[in-house]
């Protein structure tokens, strides 16, 4: 649906390199990456109002490299909603309308639907400044689809509400996802946001695409020391493989298959791994006596640091675990997780 | 409640401030009697000049309107080598003495340099005629506008114009439906400035055309030939007049908002 091929941008402040995407019709497509990655100028070029240096960019068999943003066919949807002030609700939405020769019954129903699906009718006649943020992000969606766009970009459209606004737009907008034929293509950096709603995604980091895949693969198999991280991969090392086991700083972990030793890194996530006070007796092929350096409150989770030689494992446990077990920092512990958990790249 | 002394010294600043400009202003309007502002106004010569005055300002703030929106949009939407320089330029006329402006102009305009040999070939002559009047008045009340302007469309998020762009808008529908609708308000006050600093241009004025006269020259001449109390009752139409004129366009447009 849209291909990208070879596209570079240079701005001042952001330069994209050789970006090439294929995303499918009616698919949900995620950019993910830090702050100043370029997701946002990725988006406004494929809208068509940021300049190319080079590259094409098509939309199913057209190519629309050269098109002015009004014949593209293409909606957008900010963080900040953009909505015009000086109209109402309802001429927000049918704004588009005034350049799309439509039907007029066909437009009146899909106006209806949209109101419907997104709770707007009776918000109609108000002005925005008089919304919540949540309901001004429903309008600036309704005005988005009203026209019938090909694909819909979305730039970080959830990130400036409330959290339990945030749930309600974000299931908005998977209904609206789910009951159209257009093309979802959205910019965040939430991973409630990715896991629930995408089905493949990207990360970008500093103008390049690191990674594109399905998001569990991109979650479970990062191809990148920077993806691992990104991706909350907290336990990321570089190491040298050997048959069956590699070696961390003299440490020899177990990986249960043989790896290519051309790879460099290593990394197990958080989760998959267990802290216990007394050698945990169980298939785990990899445990380790250590001792822990840290103890950080996350909200509802605690993460542990222990230090195994002069390699340091961080694992999350809750804080009931955390009384039970009475962790503190400096105590010894043990740290085990499974060979399977181990991701080599 | 014990007020800071800093409170009553800021307080009896403004005190001095709006004394200063009031009382002048109060003693000018209270000076004529009656009587002689309506001799004033039945003069043809008090009439002419001011109507000279008002339409010449007026002329001057709709060149500064045509040929400075695009400009003012473009400064306000683009970042560019050398922006800076062009704003500092834009800014000139505010800075530079009056009489000199009247005298730069002149010497555009004269028969050595060659923009003053087109224009007497095409007939247009600039010194002692309407033409140099609205010249001059353009002059000194460009920056005004352009300064107004270019603030109310830096206000404006280019979000917006995008997503109006994006729903299929031209760049020129975008601007008729929303640019232009949310930066009216800034680009009335940038002509009413504009016409401001034109109505009460002498300097320039007196340079590039004594005559045909507009108000403020005529009212100098009165002070030069008669004194105060002649030139004080046409000092007072003036004023009124412009001020009236001000007031009227404000609650004019103050009206078209609450529809």
């Amino acid at each position: 649906m849209i291909t990208i091929r070879g596209l570079n941008i240079d701005l001042r402040e952001f330069q994209l390199r050789n970006i090439n995407l294929e995303i499918a019709e009616n698919e949900f497509f995620i950019l993910m990456g830090p702050t100043g990655a370029g997701k946002t100028v990725l988006l406004e070029a494929i809208a068509g109002l940021i300049p190319l240096m080079s590259g094409k960019i098509f939309i199913g068999e057209r190519e629309i490299t050269g098109l002015p943003p009004e014949k593209r066919g293409i909606s957008i949807v900010y963080q900040d909603y953009a909505l015009f002030p000086h109209l109402t609700v309802l001429e927000n939405i049918t704004y588009g309308l005034h350049f799309h020769r439509t039907d007029k019954t066909h437009a009146e129903k899909r106006l209806d639907r949209l109101l419907e699906v997104l709770n707007l009718f009776d918000l109609k006649q108000r002005f925005s400044v008089n919304l919540s943020g949540g309901e001004k992000q429903r309008v600036a969606l309704a005005r988005a689809l009203m026209v019938e766009p090909k694909v819909l970009l979305l730039d970080e459209p959830l990130s400036a509400l409330d959290p339990n606004f945030r749930e309600e737009v974000r299931n908005a907008l998977k209904r609206l996802h789910q009951s159209s034929t257009t093309t979802f293509l959205m910019v965040t950096h939430d991973f409630v946001e990715v896991l629930s709603l995408a089905g493949r995604a990207a990360v970008m980091n500093k103008g390049r695409i690191e990674q594109t895949d399905h998001v569990k693969e991109i979650f479970e198999k990062p191809a990148s020391p920077f993806v691992a991280d990104f991706v909350g991969m907290k336990n990321l090392f570089e190491a040298s493989f050997h048959e069956t086991y590699a070696v961390v700083s003299g440490l020899k972990i177990e990986i249960g298959r043989i790896a290519d030793p051309s790879l460099h890194y290593l990394a197990v996530r958080p989760e998959d791994i267990i802290i216990s006070r007394e050698t945990f007796s169980s298939s785990m092929r990899n445990n380790y006596s250590g001792i822990i350096t840290q103890i950080d409150n996350q909200g509802f989770y605690y993460e542990i640091e222990v230090s195994v030689t002069n390699v340091s494992f961080k694992g999350l446990i809750t804080k009931g675990a955390l009384i039970e077990l009475g962790l503190e920092e400096g105590i010894p512990v043990y740290v085990s997780f499974k060979a399977s958990a181990v991701h080599v790249f | 409640m014990k007020r800071e002394p800093f409170f009553w010294i800021s307080v009896s600043c403004g005190i001095v401030i709006m004394a200063f400009i009031i009382l002048p202003l109060l003693q000018l309007i209270t000076a004529p009697s009656l009587g002689m502002l309506k001799e004033t106004i039945q003069d043809k010569d008090v009439v002419r000049s001011i109507w000279l005055s008002i339409y010449t300002a007026g002329l001057a703030a709709l060149i500064s309107f045509v040929l400075g929106t695009p400009l003012a949009y473009l400064l306000a939407r683009s970042a560019f080598r050398g922006k800076r320089l062009v704003e500092s330029i834009i800014d000139l006329p505010i800075a530079i003495p009056h009489p000199v402006v009247g005298i730069a102009i002149l010497s555009v305009a004269g028969k050595n340099y060659w923009i003053g040999q087109i224009l007497s070939e095409l007939g247009v002559r600039i010194m002692g005629s309407v033409t140099g009047i609205v010249t001059v008045l353009t002059f000194v009340g460009l920056p005004f506008y352009l300064n107004a302007t270019k603030t109310g469309f830096e206000g404006i998020s280019p979000r917006l114009e995008k997503v109006s762009r994006s729903l299929g808008a031209s760049m020129f529908s975008t601007f008729a439906r929303i640019t232009f609708p949310l930066a009216w308000r800034s680009m009335l006050i940038g002509l009413i400035m504009c016409c401001a600093r034109a109505i009460s241009e002498f300097g320039a004025v007196v340079i590039v055309a004594y005559h045909p006269m507009i108000a403020p020259v005529l009212i100098y001449e009165r002070f030069e030939a008669y004194g105060l109390k002649y030139s004080q009752p046409v000092a007072v139409w003036l004023v009124s007049i412009s001020l009236i004129l001000f007031f009227l366009l404000r609650i004019l447009t103050l009206h078209k908002v609450k529809e």
